[in-house]
């Protein structure tokens, strides 16, 4: 298993040592390319009056990999800093966007989990509610801003609310599929020992149930990731999302670069978080 | 044993339809009295272990009554313990775990403590002291099972209900288990209703053996005939048994001889020539 990791290990540094090598092969300067010496004096002078520098460079436009080392460096090295609301560190925006993914998760969580338990143990209900569920699920969250926006104004509540609206499907269909699928066996042995419903449903039912619900849990916190860096772009302030947009609207890719690679890491994390926590209610049949 | 007036459990009549017309088993009598032991053999299909299900509560019978001590029996209750023939352990919990749930729901104010050694008495009696702490899916089937009669026994039930317990086991450990269960029932006195398919296993266990047929359509198109208890056999072999000399003792192999006849040629109607 050891030398499997290690391999794989290996195999994966070199993907992103190519990789790299090709990006900076691709961002290379083109050879030759029309440098001062090219142009006439004339063209020399209008170059100035135009205010292009003729000494520069030709740039593709995409950045280095060397510049975007440079760009991640000075982000890291102030992570904090709060210099208005066009300059704030990388750390208090991931702060903002991860703030208002745990409150719109932890919304979700509570509605979900009960509603899928009832909707998991009533077939009357599961079959009354599931056209509702069908049509709003497939609706992206960007959708649900505007109709967000106008009833709760505050562009912050919107955020949370369209990460709630959009979390909460997964992990209710989980559980009410958990719930349902509990084996018949453990509820009868629940039964022939006159266990109250309240205590069937916390020892038998959710223990049983447990690791369908994880799973749900886990994919919306996914969702939940995806839906803040979006909603964060449309409604901005502060955020991680909005940091994106931001860089973008200053022309400085890198930062974008940047940020996109902490989006990744940070959804890696929280998916691991998970994962974790799947393992430990986990149990073999 | 002489059959008293008022006998501890008392099934009437008892009938159970799924396919309208075609019922299942009908007119099923017999009683228990307490401390027996009775077993009920029969082919796949006769409805055993629906009769075994509407006396655990677990299902409800078409038509007849079930009663206990007097009183008709209406669902589930801690007074029938009941031995799945899948062990039904909560995969989740350990062995110790396991029992404790049940010795909980039984008596819901004992302490911790309380509850624990009650546990640790009947994890011993089955003999599974040094696996009290596992996890099911570290035990072998027939570990499984014993954990299953303990947590039957644990809860002192008044009546024991027992479906095809041994059945997915080797016969090897089928035959170590059956020992142990003969012991336990001897000591704690235990009445018990167990299905099985098992000869040889009824003859060892049982005090009485409920032959059941299956519901079949009459040959000479007289129209369907429901299962039913086509007999009930008294064990006649001496109480204090054992396996190992259970074939030597008199009387074994007439009595074997008799249900094998049974369930070969009566049991159910013989299979149409080609």
């Amino acid at each position: 298993m050891k030398l499997l990791n290690l391999k794989a290990a290996l195999v994966s540094a070199l993907l992103l040592a190519a990789l790299l090598g090709l990006w900076h092969a691709a961002t290379l300067p083109a050879a030759g390319g029309g440098g001062a010496a090219d142009m006439t004096p004339e063209q020399i002078e209008y170059a100035k009056l135009m205010g292009k520098d003729p000494g520069a460079q030709k740039n593709s436009g995409f950045p280095t990999p060397a510049q975007m080392g440079r760009a991640a460096l000075v982000q890291l090295a102030d992570p904090f800093r709060d210099n208005g609301p066009n300059d704030k560190g990388i750390a208090i925006q991931l702060a903002h966007s991860l703030g208002r993914v745990a409150l719109g998760f932890l919304l979700a969580c509570i509605v979900a989990v009960p509603l899928g338990f009832v909707i998991g143990m009533s077939e009357l209900l599961h079959r009354a509610l599931d056209p509702f569920i069908q049509v709003l699920k497939p609706i992206s969250p960007l959708a649900w801003m505007p109709l967000a926006l106008y009833t709760i104004k505050d562009s912050s509540i919107s955020g949370v609310f369209v990460i709630f609206i959009c979390s909460v499907w997964p992990m209710l269909l989980n559980t009410a599929f958990g719930v349902a699928s509990v084996r018949r066996e453990w509820i009868q042995v629940a039964r022939t020992l006159e266990v109250s419903p309240l205590r069937k449903a916390l020892r038998v039912i959710l223990p049983a149930a447990a690791p369908t619900i994880l799973t749900g849990m886990r994919i919306s916190m996914g969702i939940a990731w995806l839906v803040i860096v979006a909603a964060e772009m449309l409604v901005g302030g502060t955020g991680i999302g909005y940091f994106v947009w931001n860089e973008w609207n200053n022309l400085s890719l890198t930062n974008v670069m940047f940020a996109i690679l902490v989006i990744g890491v940070v959804g890696m994390l929280l998916d691991m978080f998970f994962a974790f926590l799947q393992r430990q209610v986990t149990y073999v049949d | 044993m002489p059959p008293s007036s008022s006998p501890f459990l008392k099934v009437e009549h008892l009938g159970k339809t799924f396919v309208l017309g075609r019922p299942v088993f009908a007119d099923v009598n017999f009683s228990i009295e307490q401390g027996e032991f009775v077993c009920i053999i029969g082919h796949s299909g006769c409805g055993k272990t629906t009769v075994l299900n509407v006396l655990a509560g677990l299902d409800s019978a078409t038509e007849g009554h079930v009663f206990m001590n007097g009183r008709e029996i209406d669902g589930p209750g801690l007074e029938r313990g009941v031995v799945f023939q899948s062990h039904a352990l909560m995969p989740w919990l350990t062995v110790r775990r396991n029992i404790a749930f049940a010795v909980e729901s039984r008596w819901p104010d004992w302490t911790r403590a309380q509850v624990d050694a009650h546990v640790r008495r009947f994890v011993d009696l089955v003999g599974l002291g040094a696996a009290i702490d596992r996890k099911p899916s570290e035990l072998s089937g027939g570990m499984k099972q014993r954990v299953g009669i303990a947590r039957a026994f644990a809860i002192q039930p008044r009546m024991l209900l027992l479906d095809e317990p041994f059945g997915a086991l080797d016969a090897l450990t089928r035959g170590t288990i059956q020992d142990e269960l003969m012991g336990i029932v001897r000591e704690t006195r235990q009445t018990v209703f167990m299905i099985t398919h098992d000869v040889d296993e009824a003859i060892l266990l049982a005090d009485r053996i409920l032959l059941m047929s299956n519901g079949h359509d009459a040959p000479d198109g007289a129209g369907y005939r429901p299962g039913r208890i086509a007999e009930v056999v008294d064990n006649p072999l001496p109480r204090q048994r054992t396996r190992s000399g259970l074939h030597h003792l008199d009387g074994y192999y007439l009595l074997r001889n008799h249900i094998v006849d049974f369930l070969v040629s009566r049991a159910q109607p013989p299979a149409r020539q080609a």
